[in-house]
């Protein structure tokens, strides 16, 4: 009966969308303001028919109701409970439905929160929002209904994926999600501001937050997936451009353009239209990315379902939203006349080359990703495209990147002096270089990556330290210190996002450089020697566990006197006849140990991985804090003084 | 059926990665890496995008051991991926050849960026004029007035 009601609401809430798209628009076309004031209510409602309906879902998978196809195909009364509830978005049906709750939910957080928005500009941001909603939820009653019902069920489930079962991938999909339909507000926002014809600092000031929330929750969704590639998938590599991890990747690099160029919208007044397309096409990757992940179209490790009748809906999706908007944006964009006044050398400049480095680099993914497809459909060449081609072609621009950060966060706005902006900036230079060269002498071979990262790391960390160090101003140790904490909190975002971008980089550049690898035979009792430690294997046993049964070994590790001893399994998952690896691994600051057990060996003993990887946890650690930078700048005063002065301004003026 | 696909995709896609196995391995450790070396840069022609020195199919170790054989005959790393080419095809590279249709692959990020940076130093050089003053309305200057009390 849940079910029905949940399947119920569903279709409800399509309705509901229905009329948010319509009413509101209508109504700010001919300022009817009972009919722009629609789209509140619709937005609210719709957001809870979805969640009653995804409530609904979830209640079947914890319930183990295996009359529901979706629950049987995807689920298994010996399941642990957490997996349960994450098994409700491990699969296509499940998590399209959560994608429609968090667009709903971010319909909904706009009209409560977009209350010092203009009248005609929130009915419309929430129109185009609700049809957004209208396109998904159509797509996911029509193609991939979550509710269809088993004649005859059967008596148990077929069980999660195993590798999904884990817990960095219970919570990867949702972050990612909200980060992909956050992009959907950016975009609800510049087509609004493109229906207006007017763009302002006001609308930059409004973006920015929903920017910022997408951004963060993106950072955060791809640090998780990448840290379940490291020690999930066994040799401890933690990116590899696959087609699937690059539609994640595409959204960020243009969501992290469009927070900079926002920026130059709000303070300067410039760069209006070229913002606007950013925010356009960011969620065009956003839905680029559901189109890959979902239509099967490109060879992926961890692809979904490949259903080429889904692939063409999303296409048309695609088609409709994007075809949409850039024609409306041409339409429009010559109207957005920039005010501000800029010369070459100039904060403004300065976060134009930062825009054109990330949006071409994400460029050349894009291109990288769809080349075996247009390679195949026009030139009838069968390629692949893979890690080699990224590094090569990628990595020089986050290393310009890296080298102009410094500079353009120092820059003045309208006019930098590059003598003035380089002085207090010198001595991080020269420090950077000296500790470069002195990596570069000290290590043997693989010559390049390890300084330069180095170099880049330490510009950016000392150039982000020089910045406060000018912000705080003249005088005594003291009034410096105050000074720097009355800083407003998008200043330290600012900096603690720049900060993580160079711990990432140092993360990525030091363990690709400078890991330690060991394969080999290891018979039990016998020890090895890797780097610096004595590698045993101890013991391996058989276990049963709650859903699977295991080949579980004990390994010890001992450097100077410490024995640490690691545990790697080797899993079978018979429902889903399936087997994993689950590597051990010793998490620390300076290093990383990872151990994995392989097979026995016809000969005796087992096959033993061992790697000492120096730094590992930066790679993470970085985006943390990014993202952490990220939520002080949310945090900053404007964004909510603009938040709470419009709810003062709405209890005042009631609607009419 | 998509249950069945996923399931089949899960086998086929996301392996538990057993990789290289120690007994493939050569004892020269020079030859040894220059293997490794080559065989991040080759595909698993079965999998999903991922090289064979990753890859814990029957095909990527057999292609495992052939690279090996071959750097062991005395090929050089270039002669040892012709070898391959010629047998599998291009498919198997994972660094697509700088040659042919796929040079635009190669030179559409460098071309984008020229264009970006030219588009960039047009706007920057209008960017530097002041816009011509647009005067008051008379509206807004009668507003004006009135706000400063005038």
């Amino acid at each position: 009966m849940i079910t029905e009601l949940g399947h119920f609401a569903l279709i409800l809430a399509l309705m509901v969308a229905l009329v948010q798209t319509i009413v509101p628009l209508v109504g700010a076309h001919n300022r009817w303001a009972g009919w722009m004031a629609a789209g509140e209510p619709a937005a609210k409602a719709q957001a809870v028919l979805v969640a009653f309906s995804f409530g609904a879902l979830m209640h079947a998978f914890v319930t183990s109701d295996f009359s529901l196809r979706l629950v049987v195909e995807n689920s298994h009364t010996l399941k642990p409970m957490l997996y349960k509830v994450a098994g409700v978005w491990g699969n296509h049906e499940g998590s399209l439905l959560l994608w429609c709750l968090i667009l709903a939910v971010f319909g909904a957080c706009a009209a409560w929160f977009g209350g010092n928005l203009p009248d005609t500009l929130r009915a419309r941001v929430l129109a185009v929002q609700g049809f957004i909603g209208v396109a998904f939820l159509a797509f996911l009653l029509f193609t991939s209904n979550p509710f269809v019902r088993l004649g005859t069920p059967p008596f148990d489930g077929q069980d999660l994926n195993p590798l999904l079962q884990d817990p960095g991938l219970a919570f990867h999909p949702p972050f990612l999600y909200l980060g992909y339909v956050g992009l959907s507000m950016t975009f609800a926002f510049a087509v609004a501001a493109l229906l207006e014809g007017r763009v302002d600092a006001a609308w930059g000031r409004w973006v920015r937050p929903w920017t910022l929330a997408a951004w963060i929750f993106l950072t955060i969704g791809i640090a998780l997936g990448s840290w379940w590639a490291y020690y999930e998938l066994g040799w401890g590599g933690f990116w590899f451009w696959d087609p699937v991890e690059n539609a994640s990747f595409m959204p960020w690099l243009i969501s992290a353009a469009l927070l900079h160029s926002a920026i130059v919208v709000e303070k300067r007044e410039a760069l209006k239209s070229w913002t606007i397309l950013l925010a356009i096409l960011a969620f065009g990757f956003s839905l680029i990315g559901t189109f890959i992940v979902r239509s099967g179209v490109l060879t992926s490790v961890h692809a979904f379902a490949n259903d080429p009748e889904r692939g063409v809906f999303i296409l048309l999706i695609l088609a409709v939203f994007m075809g949409g908007a850039l024609t409306l944006f041409a339409a429009r964009a010559s109207a957005m006349e920039a005010k501000g006044v800029f010369s070459t050398f100039s904060r403004e400049s300065a976060l134009v080359a930062n825009n054109i480095l990330l949006t071409v680099a994400c460029f050349v993914v894009f291109v990288g990703t769809l080349w075996p497809l247009i390679a195949d459909l026009l030139f009838a060449r069968k390629l692949s495209v893979g890690a080699p081609f990224f590094n090569a072609a990628f990595t020089p621009f986050m290393v310009a990147l890296a080298m102009i950060l410094p500079l353009g966060a120092l820059m003045p706005w309208k006019r930098a002096r590059i003598g003035r902006v380089m002085r207090p900036l010198w001595g991080a230079l020269a420090l950077s270089i000296a500790a470069g060269a002195l990596v570069w002498t000290m290590q043997t071979g693989r010559a390049f990556l390890a300084p330069v990262g180095l170099i880049l790391t330490l510009w950016v960390t000392f150039g982000v330290i020089a910045d406060l160090w000018v912000k705080a101003g003249r005088g005594d140790f003291a009034s410096r210190a105050r000074r720097l904490i009355h800083l407003p909190r998008a200043e330290w975002g600012k900096s603690t996002a720049h900060f993580g971008f160079a711990i990432t980089i140092f993360g990525i550049c030091a363990m690709t450089a400078w890991q330690t690898e060991d394969i080999r035979i290891a018979q039990v009792g016998e020890p090895f020697e890797v780097g610096a430690y004595t590698v045993t294997l101890e013991d391996v046993r058989e276990v049963q566990g709650p859903n699977y049964q295991s080949t579980l070994a004990t390994i010890a590790l001992t450097r100077g006197g410490n024995t640490l001893r690691l545990t790697p399994e080797k899993r079978f998952y018979p429902v889903q006849a399936m087997p994993t690896t689950e590597a051990a691994i010793s998490n620390g600051v300076w290093r990383d140990l990872y151990v994995v057990i392989g097979d026995p060996q016809d000969a005796g003993g087992w096959a033993v991985r061992t790697y000492i990887k120096p730094f590992a946890n930066w790679i993470w650690a970085g985006c943390i804090i990014m993202a952490l930078g990220g939520g002080l700048s949310l945090s900053d005063r404007r964004h909510r003084v603009a938040a709470g002065a419009s709810r003062r301004r709405a209890d005042a003026v009631p609607a009419e | 059926m998509t249950g069945r696909a996923l399931i089949l995709c899960a086998v086929l896609l996301a392996p538990p990665a057993f990789a290289v196995q120690p007994d493939e391995m050569l004892d020269d450790p020079v030859l040894e890496s220059r293997a490794r070396d080559l065989s991040q840069n080759l595909r698993c022609l079965v999998c999903r995008n991922e090289n064979i020195d990753e890859s814990d199919a029957g095909l990527a170790a057999d292609l495992r051991v052939l690279v090996r054989e071959r750097l062991v005959a005395g090929d050089t790393d270039e002669q040892v991926i012709a070898f391959v080419v010629d047998r599998y095809g291009e498919y198997v590279l994972l660094n697509p050849p700088a040659n042919g249709s796929t040079l635009i692959l190669w030179l559409a990020g460098p071309t984008m960026l020229l264009g970006a940076g030219a588009v960039a130093a047009l706007y920057l050089r209008r960017r530097r004029r002041l816009p011509p003053e647009q005067p008051l309305s008379a509206d807004e200057q009668a507003r004006l007035d009135r706000i400063l009390g005038r």
